[in-house]
């Protein structure tokens, strides 16, 4: 690539409306120089309006695909991954559960969960050499199975963290990426969820809690999802109610503003954190 | 006061208001190839309508900082110059990208107003800048583009005081963006931007030697 002083119209052919625009989109330069007089002194363009007009084309090609590429990081990719995150977690568990049944039965241990599964599965591969049954074989590639799903829904965390961000940024940034996106897969889209009114929001996740609240005599559910969030389940019983309809607000407020405009509001954090300040210290002694 | 060429005050029903003339955008009302400049939605039609001193004359070249969907880069490029309009959220810059079409002289540009260097290959020296950018350290990203303007330029910036600090009092933060702005220009005339945007100042400056 060049070096930072040269316009965007530097070693592009006038008729190469693709190469311009990508110069538009990736190049960059120190400061400005007078780039209309440039243009036409290079022979880039006959005059100053044929400068313009090549200017106007090559922007908005240029802005047109940035802001494609920008919004194919979308919600629905995230609610895919987020509810394939889940399965991948439900599955392995289920599995590491058989696993550990099965072989209780044959070594009489009492081992459970995907790392007892793991342990599993290395120890097949460290005395693979030594002549085992049919059992034995079937039993740790069931375990190594499971290991493998977990790992799967690590990979997927993982992918989330990257992409919620970029997704939701204000809402990533007061939930975290994970949480953010089971609230968009919950509410069906980020759309969907900036239209929810925060009442909802506080309780995606509960629909069980909620049914039975309306259709018999059980208590309202305080919260759904939100209750994985540290200001919800880091308070105290009592106020938790408070809290959760507090980080409800804010976080539709972030999903609207991610929603409907985009941009970056860092002081919805610090609103956040000082109304969670004051639920907390509310009622005497903080523990 | 004098607004500059190519704005006029016109009356809307019962409503006079500043306007320009060009392709209708976002549901401003319009009448004959008039179209209100609605101040309550643009901070740079709140200073003219409140009379601030923009040094605006028509057919500046503009660098606009923190465009949005177009709704007073539009109009800035009905009556100016070359307008280059620079704004970092892909999700407005759609209806930016619409209101561009049909001026040949607005250049849409997706990109960050704290990283000028993304853009100065493509931005001339200007005789303007406007900045609306709603973040924090405002008086930085000022700074950083000073770069573009003329000796005699203008910088023209709606300052939010909620983007620095929601907890302080409006009126230290613009203490303080003020403070910090006068390290690279001169400030000329400031006002708050009540009753059309609450809790915003309007700044005119000229960047120092």
């Amino acid at each position: 690539m060049s070096e930072d002083t040269s316009g965007w119209f530097a070693g592009v052919d006038p008729d190469d409306e693709a190469a311009a625009a990508e110069r538009i989109g990736s190049g960059r330069a120190d400061g400005p120089a007078a780039w209309p007089a440039l243009a036409v002194e290079t022979g880039f363009a006959t005059d100053e309006d044929d400068y313009y007009e090549r200017l106007h084309a090559a922007t908005m090609r240029a802005t047109e695909a940035a802001v494609t590429e920008r919004e194919r990081a979308d919600d629905k990719q995230l609610v895919h991954a987020v509810r394939a995150m889940a399965d991948c977690d439900r599955t392995a568990n289920e599995l590491a559960e058989r696993v550990a049944e099965w072989a209780g039965s044959r070594y009489g241990e009492s081992g459970s969960g995907v790392d007892y599964a793991r342990e599993l599965a290395e120890r097949a591969g460290d005395d693979a050499a030594s002549g085992e049954d049919a059992d034995d074989r079937a039993l740790q590639s069931l375990a190594a199975r499971a290991a493998g799903v977990a790992d799967e829904a690590d990979e997927l965390r993982a992918f989330i963290e990257r992409t919620a961000p970029a997704v939701a940024p204000n809402l990533s940034m007061l939930a975290g990426p994970v949480l953010a996106a089971r609230l968009v897969s919950l509410a069906g889209g980020l759309e969907s969820l900036a239209k929810k009114p925060s009442g909802t929001v506080q309780v995606l996740g509960a629909e069980d809690a909620l049914f039975a609240h309306l259709t018999g005599g059980a208590p309202s559910p305080k919260h759904g999802v939100i209750f994985t969030h540290e200001y919800v389940s880091g308070t105290r019983r009592e106020e938790r109610g408070s809290a959760s309809r507090a980080l409800a607000g804010k976080l539709s407020i972030a999903a609207r503003i991610d929603h409907y405009s985009g941009d970056r509001r860092p002081a919805l954090q610090a609103e956040l954190d000082e109304r969670m300040a004051r639920i907390r210290s509310r009622g005497g002694d903080d523990e | 006061m004098t607004l500059p060429d190519g704005v006029e005050r016109h009356a809307f029903g019962g409503t006079t208001s500043i306007a320009t003339r060009g392709n209708r955008e976002y549901g401003e009302r319009t009448d004959g190839e008039w179209r209100r400049w609605d101040p309550h939605r643009s901070k740079l039609g709140a200073m003219l309508e409140l009379g601030m001193e923009t040094g605006l004359d028509g057919g500046e070249t503009t660098l606009y900082l923190g465009a949005a969907a177009g709704t007073t880069v539009s109009h800035v490029a009905d009556f100016g110059g070359p307008t280059y309009a620079v704004e970092f959220a892909p999700r407005p810059v759609r209806e930016l990208l619409a209101a561009a079409d049909s001026r040949p002289n607005l250049f849409p540009l997706l990109k960050d107003a704290r990283e000028p260097e993304s853009y100065a290959h493509v931005v001339e020296p200007v005789d303007v800048v406007v900045q609306d950018v709603a973040t924090r350290g405002q008086a930085r990203v000022a700074s950083l583009n000073r770069r573009f303007l003329d000796g005699d330029g203008r910088l023209l910036a709606a300052v939010k005081a909620r983007s620095e600090d929601v907890t302080a009092d409006p009126a230290d933060v613009f203490d303080d963006v003020v403070t910090e702005l006068a390290t690279s220009y001169e400030v000329l005339e400031t006002e708050r931007l009540d009753p059309y945007h609450e809790d915003h100042l309007g700044v005119v400056a000229r960047p120092l030697e």
